[in-house]
């Protein structure tokens, strides 16, 4: 999911890091108000978790590969804010340093799986663990379908995103500019993929972790509950 | 233990398990992730390498290009394992870094503002 440079032209790029700008300008604002000293480290894990997650690739036999992106996960233990920084802190590092995902899509790739993924499963999570309480099965449950779901949101955004190229940015001798593959390709490939496979592996992380907590330390899950804004 | 402790021994597990990153798309022959082709084998694929990512695709070289040293592409899994681990291990020390730095900053600054009004 992570966009290399070239596959977007600059149109989208610039659309997408315009974007980015005033969300990474609210979440920083509502951190500086929100975050408490113990959370800190927590911020540092989630952001960790995210970075390592993201290098451990799960094959479809004879297919292509993926990965689980552990937004979700950050989004309901420090709220959506603080996790939209903290998988943007892993984007950028991965970016900079390892050339995963490229430099100009920094932007879009920070929308799709900081800002997108994020917060449909935050919402999500909520939504479906309504009043439950925090140590209730039906939380993990609901980690797991956020997780789900969110991954393959962010997975059909990303795929909009490769898939409008060829209609924005083609050669008068019909070769594409940047990435050659349109909707009708791209939409099915990425979403059938995290569907299949991908989708699950973030669905049962998120899960595990979440029902790993409640026994270990719920004051931990229940942070993460009143900083929505 | 704390649990913030328990987590980073988590963390160190998932560093020592990141080579299946490798190891399991190797075993089940599975190639690139969709739209992360490099231009060899877009030209496979599509019969060309468009111009604008052919521009593009070069405009930024990582000290550390798919968290693998250079030089060491064709060294086999091993070898390349090796460099994965120092990867995670690096990237998880800048990442952690910058967040503990700039939340630590964020809260100091505004426990200062809240002293100062009181």
């Amino acid at each position: 999911m992570h966009i290399p440079d070239g596959y977007l032209g600059p149109a989208t790029c610039g659309v997408f890091y315009a974007l980015m700008l005033p969300i990474w300008g609210f979440a920083s604002n509502t951190v500086k108000k929100t975050l408490k000293a113990r959370q800190v480290p927590l911020l540092a894990i989630g952001a960790a978790f995210s970075f390592v997650i993201m290098m451990l690739n799960v094959p479809i036999p004879g297919g292509t590969t993926g990965h689980a992106v552990g937004a979700v996960l950050v989004a309901i233990l420090l709220g959506p804010w603080a996790a939209c920084i903290a998988v943007t802190v892993a984007l950028v590092v991965q970016a900079l340093l390892f050339g995963d995902g490229g430099i100009t899509a920094i932007g879009a790739n920070c929308f799709n799986m900081a800002f997108i993924e994020v917060f449909a499963g935050y919402y999500l999570y909520r939504v479906i663990s309504g009043s439950s309480p925090i140590t209730s099965n039906r939380r993990v449950i609901a980690a797991g379908i956020a997780g789900y779901v969110a991954l393959n949101i962010a997975a059909f955004t990303t795929a909009v995103m490769f898939g409008v190229q060829p209609l924005l940015h083609t050669t008068p001798q019909g070769q594409a500019l940047y990435c050659p593959y349109g909707l009708n390709v791209a939409i099915p490939a990425m979403v059938g993929e995290h569907m299949l496979i991908f989708g699950w592996v973030e669905a049962v992380v998120t899960a595990l972790v979440v029902k790993y907590l409640q026994k270990q330390d719920p004051s931990l899950l229940a942070a993460g509950e009143g900083v929505a804004a | 233990m704390k649990t913030t402790v328990k987590l980073w021994f988590g963390l160190v597990i998932l560093i020592l398990l990141s080579p299946l990153g490798l190891f399991l798309p190797e075993y089940f022959k599975a190639g690139d992730a969709w739209g992360e082709w490099g231009s060899d084998s877009l030209k496979e694929l599509v019969g060309y390498v468009p111009q604008g990512l052919d521009k593009l695709s070069s405009l930024w070289s990582a000290p550390i290009p798919d968290y693998a040293f250079k030089g060491w592409e064709e060294k086999g899994l091993a070898h390349l394992s090796i460099a994965y681990i120092a990867s995670a291990v690096l990237g998880i020390a800048v990442v952690a870094i910058v967040v503990l730095f700039l939340g630590t900053l964020v809260v100091k600054s505004r426990e200062s503002r809240y002293e100062k009004s009181k």
